[in-house]
């Protein structure tokens, strides 16, 4: 509520730019895609179960479907067999979307260094946030997704004019 | 229900069928009996129907490759079929070596429905051809995939770790995805 | 920079599959456009990872059911074989990662056999209240997920707060909360921490009573009755033939449990019954499941007091395959140089195979190692109870409806990275 919260004032009316309460609704209500690959998918389950509540960041909602679901957390490593199938569920989000690479497999390969493993999941999709760890802490997790939520924060409409999508 | 006595598999195998036999080999108590590649079906379904040894279960399919060593007379790879009794509960190692340019075993799909995919594994990583098998395509790597990884001549693969030295150099060339 | 083209690499998945190359997999009717067939997965909610099952389809009825894996296919084996022994149990953390002390404790079990290397006492006890923990952290999660597949939301946020307490245990012993590396080949990484043995007694004082809590909201619950009962039986000759194991097997009624029938860490010291399903179909699977977690609970209250009696140190006392304790190596030059070849060179096995079966959560998890006689591992591999069980998810799920295969799979307690490794 930060941003809005600061300039309420008993009047019961809000001033503030269009961006800012777009990019507002846009970190309030980011729901994730229910996508697990391997160990992280766990982490990233405890991250939203009982203990580390991922809902109140507003992201309570797992989509099964990528056309709902407005971030993919690339939990785990992602094997060459997978990668097109990834590719796949990438191009059915609807933009605005984002991605977080969760893991030290997701953003480099991490241990396997080998020929199963894509060397990062950059080299699929373009990434918004590396989350490190093997697996990550629910709380490096939340870490990466608050700055996701910094990052959305500072869009600006001219730069959403000239993006491709 | 009387237990009829356990009996030692290779004494067994061997009255049974002598030719097919062709090494017993005891390592940390563990047998192993080094069977010909074409009698493995005949010699597993011994093992399994016979009193005294009702190898009812079978654990694993490994398959080895020893290259660039051979062993029994130039015989580059190896198959080992790990039984469990649970009878008489015990392990049997029966192991089998193939050569390079032929590495065919008749499937053992017959006698234990559980070899299907450890053979069709096996065919995938190791490229050893399962004759008779029902279904023998790729299982974990993909279809069109070319070579059979987990031959010890088939490269481990690897990319130059990015360390901050030289990471400006390894971003200007790997394939970042675009939108 | 070079960067190694592969031989494989340029390989892509087609995704428009050839109907013909299904000729002789499905029935004719499918090819006929009869029946119809259905992708599930990879990515699909409740095939617990990324398992792609291809239906046929009558109506709601499956016809039949092609699993197929691979999704999460990392090449562990292959790459344990370019590491020296030691550095192996790393990668054997993340084949079965919900239980991932099983996999550290077959490798090293393998290696140990290998060697010829023996386990001092207090080690294996420690062994046996890690694998034990994992057995109930595994079955925690099964649980969750499995109520989750059926509809019973409440159960997942209640086996996951339990199942953060023993995550917050395995931090207190390894300082990682899931790839613990901590059962190493002579023993474990360190001694317990101190504040390990009474967090795991409280934990034991209230879990029993949390076990009852779970099953208050399911065993008795109509609604989950009614999708479990009669669903997905497995005869005992099919199990044993489709080499299933571990409380599927036992769900059909077949007596095989490692712990009993071939003890390892000292197993057989221990006083605990091995559950047995009558019908095996997902609901006694289910039961089995629940009645393991509290004979696990019995195991490690007895581990606690073994540990007071238990002689010897967390690992050996062999110097050839064990590193010296930090302390020696400001004083003994001796020490430094075991340390220096331990961690540069590893040691040497002989080149000779060993296979070492124990029983994980999900069933028997085998190590067929083979050595070189040098420092690395000609050929290791691992059977994985996972791979035998979705071998036979075919076999199980024909003639069920499509909504019963999640409860199926729900049931035979997958985990993709145990399966694929």
């Amino acid at each position: 509520m930060g941003v809005v919260g600061s300039k309420l004032g008993n009047l019961g009316v809000v001033t503030t730019t269009l961006e800012t309460a777009v990019n507002w609704g846009r970190t309030g209500a980011m729901w994730p895609l229910l996508f697990g690959l391997a160990c992280c998918a766990i982490e990233m389950m405890s991250t939203q179960a009982s203990d580390y509540d991922l809902s109140r960041f507003g992201m309570e909602l797992n989509r099964a479907s990528p056309r709902q679901s407005d971030l993919l957390i690339v939990a785990g490593r992602l094997t060459r067999k997978m990668a097109p199938v990834v590719r796949q569920l990438y191009d059915q989000m609807a933009s605005p979307k984002y991605v977080i690479s969760m893991g030290d497999c997701a953003s480099c390969g991490g241990v396997y260094n080998n020929y199963a493993i894509v060397q990062g999941v950059d080299e699929i999709i373009p990434v918004d946030v590396y989350v490190a760890g093997c697996p990550p802490r629910p709380e490096q997790l939340i870490h990466g997704i608050l700055t996701l939520h910094e990052k959305v924060k500072g869009e600006r409409f001219a730069d959403w004019l000239t993006e491709k999508a | 229900m009387q237990i009829p006595a356990a009996l030692n598999p290779a004494d067994a195998l061997k009255g049974k069928m002598a030719d097919a036999v062709l090494d017993v080999k005891t390592f940390r108590d563990e047998t192993t009996i080094v069977v010909e590649p074409s009698r493995v079906p005949e010699v597993l379904h011994f093992l399994r129907d016979s009193r005294g040894l009702v190898y009812n279960y079978l654990s694993d399919i490994s398959p080895v490759d020893y290259y660039p060593e051979t062993r029994y007379d130039g015989r580059r790879f190896a198959v080992s079929y790990h039984l469990y009794s649970l009878l008489y509960n015990r392990r049997l190692r029966v192991k089998t070596y193939l050569f390079e340019d032929d590495p065919t075993v008749p499937t053992a799909t017959e006698v234990y429905p559980a070899a299907n995919w450890l053979e069709r594994e096996a065919h995938d990583m190791m490229g050893i051809d399962f004759s008779g098998h029902p279904d023998l395509r790729r299982l974990l790597m993909p279809d069109d995939w070319k070579g059979h990884p987990h031959r010890r001549d088939y490269p481990l693969g690897y990319e130059t770790v990015m360390f901050s030295f030289n990471a400006e150099n390894i971003a200007k060339h790997k394939p970042f995805a675009k939108e | 920079m070079t960067m190694m083209t592969h031989p494989g690499a340029e390989a892509t998945s087609s995704w428009e599959g050839n109907i013909e190359e299904l000729r002789n997999l499905v029935s004719d009717r499918a090819l006929s456009g009869e029946t119809l067939l259905l992708n599930m997965g990879p990515h699909h909610p409740s095939t617990h990872g990324v398992l792609r099952v291809l239906l046929e389809l009558d109506g709601e009825e499956i016809v039949t059911c092609l699993p197929d894996v691979g999704y999460l296919h990392t090449g562990i084996e292959k790459n344990i074989e370019s590491k020296t022994y030691e550095k192996g149990v790393t990668l054997t953390d993340r084949m079965d990662y919900l239980a991932p002390m099983s996999n550290n404790a077959v490798f090293s079990m393998a290696v140990e056999k290998l060697a010829g290397l023996d386990v001092p006492e207090r080690a294996q006890v420690i062994r046996v209240i890690c694998l034990e923990l994992t057995r109930l952290n595994s079955h925690l999660v099964w649980l969750g997920t499995h109520a989750l597949d059926l509809g019973a939301m409440s159960v997942f946020l209640y086996a996951f707060r339990e199942r953060e307490v023993i995550l917050d245990m395995f931090e207190m012993l390894s300082g990682q909360r899931m790839m613990t590396s901590y059962i190493r080949p002579g023993g474990v990484w360190r001694d317990l921490t101190p504040e390990f043995l009474p967090a795991l007694e409280d934990f034991l004082g209230y879990f029993p009573a949390r076990v009852s809590d779970y099953e208050s909201l399911l065993t008795n619950n109509p609604i989950f009755k009614d999708r479990t009962q009669g669903i997905g039986i497995v005869e005992p000759e099919d199990a044993l033939a489709w080499g299933m194991s571990g409380p599927c097997l036992r769900g059909s009624g077949v007596n095989w449990d490692i712990r009993k029938a071939m003890p390892y860490s000292g197993y057989e010291q221990y006083d605990f019954d091995v559950p047995l399903g009558e019908h095996g179909d997902v609901y006694d699977r289910y039961l089995v499941r629940i009645e393991e977690m509290r004979q696990s609970v019995r195991i490690l209250k007895q581990a606690i007091k073994r540990l007071e009696s238990a002689g010897g140190g967390f690992r050996s006392d062999n110097r050839k395959f064990v590193p010296p304790p930090r302390a020696e190596l400001g004083r003994s030059m001796e020490a430094v140089i075991h340390h220096f070849k331990l961690w540069t060179e590893g040691y040497t096995l002989p080149d000779e195979e060993v296979y070492v079966g124990i029983e994980s959560p999900r069933g028997e998890i085998g190590c067929y190692l083979h050595g070189t006689g040098g420092n690395k591992p000609r050929r290791v591999r691992f059977k994985t109870p996972s791979f035998m069980h979705i071998s036979s998810l075919g076999m199980v799920s024909q003639g069920h409806m499509i909504a019963d295969l999640v409860a199926i799979i729900g049931s035979i307690d997958i985990v993709l990275g145990d399966s694929d490794r």
